[in-house]
């Protein structure tokens, strides 16, 4: 899908072929060889980036035995998928439902939330002066450079002493912050909200929440989807905060909760299956969103770092 | 960047003033002052509370020494300023001195075979020379949207003999390699997290070719460069924000390194409980119930990776000036 989609952007480099492309048939041939060795080249990087995924779809069809007794490259001769799955989502009353729930609960929420306010906050740095901006400004910068694992273990104690640690706020209060999407909204917002826009509109006698919502949130759109698409990508991935943050098994997002099932196959080898289709199934929904969103990725991205 | 919007802002502000701006800024002068905070309040606050705050406390913790009454603390804690003890102790302890040699030697390779990879893959993708760009960019992007702790797991198994068809294929041809011990597990971290960030990389690099205008090639073309020539004189140049960008979150990245080492705990005890800094700082608290250390070890984590990425900001900006 995406190569045929894609396929017509690449104008620029592709320009050589058509200027010189009936000069020679030597040189057409010698096209054709470099053709051939560079996608050789990338079609074994690409085995190698599509190895592991394509294990664990064959992985989860087996039994623990033939996990071990059979080839892991190919299918054993009784694919079990079905079991295997069923399995997954029975076990301990259905707590992977739960944990696909909580994951889809943090990291939906919390990036829909994260990127409104970091949409108003940046829309503020970059279009009112004001006392104190550069401050606010800095910080932001300090809140891009300094690690989220750095203030994970902190604020699990400040969260203890308020009565948050342990509960679904304690992951998803940190996760309505974002300051680099407060980073790129600033620099989006500079360049693509026209200040006579926002006066033509003062002068209509809008105020000014409204102008950043009917028509600033319109031309930051692009810049917003891309700190939706990183702040979801954050969440979901996020290990730390999580498992810091909460002991009870009820609350841990699906990423928790497959570690844990990862770590008791030592002594309990029906793990194996379990921790194996429960991988592929947390892989399915972001394999799928990867390939979709693609594309609005790419365009978020090349902006921001264009604008920038 | 900011000499080109501050000249930008200039110039509207210039046009703002002459044009009729004098009597509506007066009206609506009270509400003009107000609204940036208060668009910037939902995430002013949460900030505070999610961010500064326990920044300050773990900067305040890192000076604090507790004291456990009882056995095992059941008679109640008294706590005092306990100067620099918690970053001596955190500094003098050969094994967190030891992890944060371990990610810088795993930072210098990892990173740069990393950067260098992507690089050439961009390069290869964006060439006239490859076929379905847009299948291979997305398969090589799409570890990326597979969780570190994921990736890891998926990983463990392919590390582990008996399981791992890889091993199997190696073995079969007289390549004996444990993944696992001692000598190899660090390079077993990197190859995961090579596998996981490589594309994502790759994406940014493209992104910035793409947006490399068509006549730059054309004169490069009619001066006779080659493909390699445009590269090296055309391309890398022009990319080199994005580079910058991605070594810098390559760099801040590598020092929080924590999923991969801590689930591979389960499969490689070579692994210890202080193997990376972050690891360290997690054990220290929840293993040993030492807040104050592992306060210290957290805020010398920040300063690390807040210093490097900002040296490292600031030669490549020199070196483009």
């Amino acid at each position: 899908m995406s190569a045929t989609t894609t396929a017509p952007q690449q104008g620029a480099p592709q320009a050589p072929r058509q200027d010189r492309a009936p000069s020679s048939s030597e040189g057409a041939r010698r096209r054709r060889g470099t053709t051939v060795l560079v996608t050789a080249v990338l079609a074994v990087v690409t085995a190698y980036f599509l190895l592991p995924v394509y294990w664990v779809v064959v992985a989860a069809t087996k039994s623990t035995q033939d996990l071990f007794g059979t080839n892991g490259f190919w299918f054993s001769s009784s694919p079990q998928l079905l079991s295997n799955l069923s399995a997954v989502f029975t076990y301990d009353g259905g707590i992977f439902v739960r944990w696909l729930l909580n994951s889809l609960l943090y990291a939906g929420l919390g990036a829909v939330l994260a990127t409104y306010f970091a949409a108003a906050a940046g829309y503020a740095l970059a279009k009112y002066e004001f006392r104190g901006r550069g401050l606010v400004q800095a910080l932001v910068l300090g809140g891009v450079l300094v690690p989220g694992t750095a203030t994970a273990l902190p604020l699990f104690l400040l969260f203890s002493q308020m009565g948050l640690a342990n509960t679904y706020w304690g992951v998803l209060v940190p996760s309505l912050v974002s300051p680099f999407g407060v980073f790129l909204c600033q620099v989006y917002a500079r360049a693509t909200v026209p200040d006579s826009m926002v006066e033509a509109a003062r002068l209509d006698g809008a105020g000014e929440l409204r102008i950043f919502h009917v028509f600033a949130l319109r031309a930051l759109a692009p810049a917003l989807v891309t700190v939706l698409l990183f702040q979801v990508v954050g969440i979901w991935n996020n290990y730390f905060l999580p498992l810091v943050m909460l002991a009870d098994q009820q609350l841990y997002p699906v990423t928790l909760g497959l570690t844990a099932w990862r770590s008791q196959v030592d002594r309990l080898p029906e793990f194996y299956q379990l921790t194996t289709a429960g991988v592929l199934v947390s892989v399915i929904p972001l394999a799928v969103a990867m390939l979709v969103l693609q594309r609005f990725w790419r365009g978020g991205l090349t902006e921001g770092a264009v604008k920038d | 960047m900011s000499t080109a919007a501050g000249s930008r802002q200039l110039g509207d502000r210039a046009g703002r003033t002459t044009a009729a701006a004098p009597p509506a800024r007066r009206r609506a002068g009270g509400a003009q002052r107000r609204a940036p905070w208060l668009l910037m309040a939902p995430f002013l606050l949460l900030f505070l509370l999610t961010f500064i705050a326990p920044v300050l406390y773990a900067v305040g913790q890192s000076f604090t020494r507790v004291t456990r009454a009882g056995l095992f603390g059941q008679e109640g804690t008294t706590s005092g300023f306990a100067g620099l003890e918690n970053y001596s102790r955190a500094l003098s302890d050969g094994g967190f001195l030891a992890s944060v040699g371990r990610v810088l030697l795993f930072g210098v390779v990892q990173v740069t075979v990393m950067i260098v990879v992507a690089t050439v893959l961009a390069l290869l993708l964006e060439s006239a020379s490859a076929k379905w760009p847009g299948f291979f960019r997305t398969a090589y992007f799409l570890p990326y949207g597979i969780p570190g702790v994921i990736a890891t797991i998926l990983w463990s198994f392919l590390y582990v003999p008996g399981i791992s068809p890889v091993l199997g294929l190696l073995g079969a041809v007289g390549v004996d390699l444990d993944p696992l011990a001692p000598s190899t597990v660090l390079w077993s971290i990197a190859n995961i997290v090579t596998w996981a960030y490589t594309g994502y990389n790759m994406l940014i690099i493209v992104a910035q070719l793409k947006s490399i205008p068509k006549e730059l090639y054309e004169a490069a073309r009619v001066d006779g460069a080659g493909p390699l020539r445009i590269a090296t004189s055309l391309q890398l140049p022009l990319v080199r924000p994005a580079l910058v960008l991605a070594t810098v979150f390559s760099i801040i990245g590598t020092l929080q390194l924590f999923a991969e080492p801590q689930v591979l705990q389960s499969v490689a005890p070579a692994v210890s409980n202080d193997y990376t800094p972050n690891l360290a700082a997690y054990n220290s608290a929840f293993n040993y119930n030492d807040y104050g250390v592992a306060s210290a070890q957290a805020v010398l984590i920040a300063l690390a990776a807040f210093v490097l990425s900002a040296v490292f900001l600031g030669l490549t900006n020199r070196g483009r000036r």
